[in-house]
């Protein structure tokens, strides 16, 4: 379905005008669509990597396995990685922000709508050339003229899926020399490498929208301490993203040159050192963990207030806890790498400074214990996950402080009591986090509620599946198991664990489809949500659900914290909430004039153009692989001109069309849950 | 951001900045990270000793690079005129000062695409010669290419302002965020030349 405006004199080619159908999705501007997209290929990823970390679990339910060889091993815990935190945690992070960030300031859209659909389809277009290492990519045996062999040959050993091996297989922390020129050639490591500059970048397009939405598009009264959590922790994040990237950008961009163009930054061999690389890398990396995590705790400090039908305990100081963990979280990055010999004054600095990141992190757990205690809890799914984010969070947290004991770390870097730590705060920590978003906004999104009997299921398969699988690790890691190996001898006596683990992994995985089999269900048939059903208190849910296009008919005019709550309710002797008699009329009078509004809405009109600027990146970056055949050199030309042509199109063209007011439609459910 | 959609939040909360401007300066405070990122590279690498080849430092012609970073610095200046002139509602003056920072802009280039072709030809000094000179290179050729995207970015709004009769009203608006860029690669030309070229020494 395309129809389009009349040809404005400004512009080009005329203006896309569908609201429905596929065309529609490829030009939209809106916040929520673009939201819902990265939400949908952010979970697409999320299996990919589910599907990766499963085959290299069923590698190492038995001592000396032979189902994956050497090489896929590599290729496969890299690429686990690399998709958990860029292809799924971020993205899906981004899609709460994008979804949620306008309308809980109260806002019609982001700061720059167009500049909002560049970022998505950048991130989209990254994962794919990211991914398109599995068909273009090579891997090859390092030829190396001391005889030192690098990676493991692609092939070593016996064992299937050898065509995996064909992929970047350095670890989603690609040190250096071994992810250089000299010990990975093929081309495989640079899709990596210049994947993830694509998707930085896309992230700091995001970053730079979210932040000037945070400043500049508040509605009237919402001070910036009114703001509810989760837009804080967006803006933290934001920042976050804002000053950690260049870093990465800069370190990527040493290793593509060095790969491509012959400098030598990191080659030991003409005098660079390979420990710059950690620095720079861990300088962006440890924010990056902060990225990844204050989005959960942002949704989860919406949530446990809610479910409580009390106030966030102390909402300044989980604010500024969150501020000051991401101020923090670009002090300690050293302690990555207390065993590759940095000086011990520097070991006792960033031991003691990571130490301090457990102070605002406390804040943070104790203001939520807080939150809980002494409130009437309702045990419904989106609660279950946020108290499952709060205690496997808390467990993460606190073997992250062993680490930060210079001794004990050493003991156990490069051990499972590693990869148990980060996937207690990542897995039980962000994903329970954005699990919890996921089953508390749905009904914003679809107008209906997901089956909270499935959401049980669900959460304690998740639950069960996710401790089987992390707990044992621990102590398979204090037992001496290494992490990034592809077999274990028999008579380490470490198989029974390693079958446990191996058992929980699935059970993940069926709790994960049980999840999408309630997505699917609930969105056609789940039961109508109405505007209000969590009896909510941030101004998101004062407009009807699903969000009409233009979000509010009416921005609000915001008095206090928690205005929504307020409007509904008031405070006896005893200082507990008593339901004003007006507060259901409100709820219908709010939900008449959001689907009805009185007054024509402007709203940004949808454009090619984002799209079209988007398609270019990865054809240069293609072309920069190939840089020394002809066709490479073509391919940048051709992905350069796309760009500039984009460019100039984007210059030309007004945000809105003038004259041209949004025509609310006469939405129900129905009509719109076909958006989703 | 046009007039109609901040019309709607000319009542809500703002910092009371354009959103583009503020955007601007977001941006620029993330460059500012990813310069000071390859500064710190390249005083990593630039007097430790032991390296084969050449070292920037033993090459550099400062009075060539003197002359080249006081053209760039004039440009500013234009940049300021050429702003002042479209304040004043003069609209050739904003044109001819445009024109004239993207000369004194595109000169510069000129200067550093000689300054790199004498250290290649001449001292043999190139991107794999050791890592002070790889770190020279990207630092400076990434230099570079920002100044090129601001002299595209100032003939493009040069050329866009006569087809849309005349730099006011919202082209006010771009001149101001390219002019923002524009003094950001200058200030941090200033950094490299003191600290890249004048304070930098090869190893003794």
């Amino acid at each position: 379905m395309t129809a389009t405006a009349e040809r404005p004199a400004t512009t080009i080619f005329r203006r896309p005008r569908s609201t429905t159908g596929l065309w529609s999705w490829l030009t939209t501007v809106d916040h929520k669509r673009i939201g819902i997209l990265y939400g949908y290929a952010a979970f697409f990823f999320f299996v990919i990597g589910g599907i990766e970390a499963l085959l290299l679990r069923i590698q190492l339910a038995q001592a000396n396995a032979e189902f994956l060889t050497a090489g896929a091993y590599n290729a496969l815990f890299t690429m686990h990685g690399t998709t958990m935190v860029f292809l799924f945690i971020m993205p899906a992070s981004a899609a709460f922000m994008n979804y949620l960030l306008p309308l809980l300031i109260g806002a019609r859209d982001v700061a720059f709508p167009r500049l909002n659909a560049l970022s998505w389809w950048i991130f989209l277009f990254g994962g794919i050339f990211l991914y398109s290492t599995f068909i273009f990519g090579t891997s090859v045996p390092p030829v190396s003229p001391d005889g030192i062999t690098g990676n493991l040959a692609p092939g070593g050993g016996p064992g299937s899926f050898n065509w995996l091996a064909d992929s970047p297989d350095g670890g989603w922390f690609c040190y250096q020399p071994n992810c250089g020129p000299l010990y990975s050639p093929g081309t495989a490591m640079d899709y990596w490498a210049l994947g993830i500059q694509i998707l930085g970048l896309a992230s700091l397009v995001s970053a730079i929208n979210f932040i000037v939405t945070v400043f500049n598009m508040r509605a009237r009264g919402m001070r910036l301490l009114r703001m509810p959590v989760f837009a804080w922790m967006t803006t933290v994040v934001a920042f976050l993203l804002l000053f950690s990237l260049p870093i990465i950008a800069v370190a990527l961009f040493m290793v593509a040159f060095d790969r491509q163009f012959g400098t030598v930054f990191f080659a030991a061999t003409s005098g660079g050192d390979p420990i710059l690389w950690q620095h720079l890398f861990w300088l962006f990396g440890h924010p990056e963990v902060y990225i990844l995590i204050l989005p959960a705790m942002g949704i989860v400090s919406e949530v446990l207030p809610v479910f409580s039908r009390k106030p966030l305990f102390g909402y300044s100081a989980v604010v500024f806890a969150g501020a000051a963990i991401a101020f923090l979280g670009f002090g300690v990055w050293a302690h990555h790498m207390f065993a590759s010999g940095i000086t011990p004054v520097a070991q006792a600095a960033f031991a003691l400074a990571t130490m301090t990141i457990a102070i605002p992190t406390g804040i943070k757990i104790f203001n939520w214990m807080g939150t809980l205690w002494g409130g009437r809890l309702r045990l419904s799914t989106p609660m279950l996950f946020a108290i499952g984010f709060l205690a496997m969070f808390t467990i993460g947290g606190l073997s992250g402080v062993t680490h930060a004991v210079v001794p004990s770390d050493w003991q156990q870097t490069d051990t499972y009591y590693i990869v148990a730590h980060f996937h207690y705060v990542l897995f039980g920590g962000a994903v329970f986090g954005l699990f919890a978003g996921m089953y508390y906004w749905f009904p914003k999104l679809t107008g209906r509620l997901m089956s909270d009997r499935l959401g049980k299921v669900h959460f304690w398969l998740q639950f069960i599946g996710f401790n089987l699988t992390f707990a044992p690790m621990h102590w398979l890691g204090l037992q001496g198991m290494v992490r990034r190996t592809w077999k274990y001898a028999p008579e380490t006596g470490l198989e029974p664990w390693n079958l446990a683990v191996t058992v929980g992994a699935f059970i993940i995985a069926t709790s994960i489809a049980v999840f999408m089999f309630n997505w699917y269900r609930s969105k056609r048939r789940g039961a109508l949500a109405g505007m209000d059903p969590w009896d909510a208190r941030t101004v998101e849910w004062m407009t009807p659900s699903p969000t009409p296009e233009h979000n509010f008919s009416e921005p609000p005019v915001v008095t206090r914290l928690d205005h929504f709550w307020h409007l509904k309710y008031d405070e006896d002797e005893e200082g507990r909430p008593v339901r004003r008699p007006e507060a259901d009329e409100m709820l219908a009078h709010l939900e008449d004039v959001g689907r009805h509004p009185t007054t024509p809405i402007h709203l940004p009109n949808p454009s090619y153009f984002p799209l079209v600027m988007a398609v270019g990146i990865p054809l240069v970056f293609y072309g920069i692989i190939y840089h020394t055949s002809a066709w490479g050199k073509a391919l940048i030309v051709v992905g350069a001109l796309i760009m500039l042509a984009a460019l100039i199109g984007w210059g030309m063209e007004p945000l809105e069309e003038p004259h041209e007011a949004h025509e609310p439609e006469q939405e129900g459910v129905e009509e719109e849950s076909g958006h989703v | 951001m046009s007039e109609l959609a901040t019309a709607a939040h000319l009542e809500g909360e703002t910092t009371g900045v354009e959103n583009r401007k503020l955007g601007m300066w977001v941006f620029l405070s993330s460059e500012f990270l990813f310069f000071g990122a390859l500064i710190t590279n390249y005083l990593l690498y630039s007097n430790r000793a032991g390296f084969s080849g050449v070292y920037p430092a033993e090459i550099y012609d400062i009075p060539f690079t003197s002359v080249s970073s006081f053209v760039l610095l004039m440009s500013s200046l234009t940049m300021v005129l050429a702003h002042n002139a479209l304040s004043r509602h003069d609209q050739n003056g904003a044109r001819t000062w445009l024109f004239a920072t993207a000369a004194l802009g595109s000169v510069f280039l000129g200067g550093q695409v000689f300054e790199f072709t004498e250290f290649v030809v001449n001292y043999d000094m190139r991107l794999s010669s050791n890592p002070a000179a790889s770190a020279f290179f990207v630092l400076t050729g990434f230099h570079g290419t920002h100044v090129a995207i601001g002299v595209i970015m100032l003939l493009s709004l040069r050329g866009m302002s006569r087809r849309r009769g005349g730099l006011s009203d919202s082209h006010g608006m771009n001149l101001e965020l390219v002019g923002l860029y524009w003094h950001f690669v200058d200030i941090i030309w200033i950094v490299i030349f003191t600290v890249v070229y004048l304070l930098s020494a090869p190893p003794a």
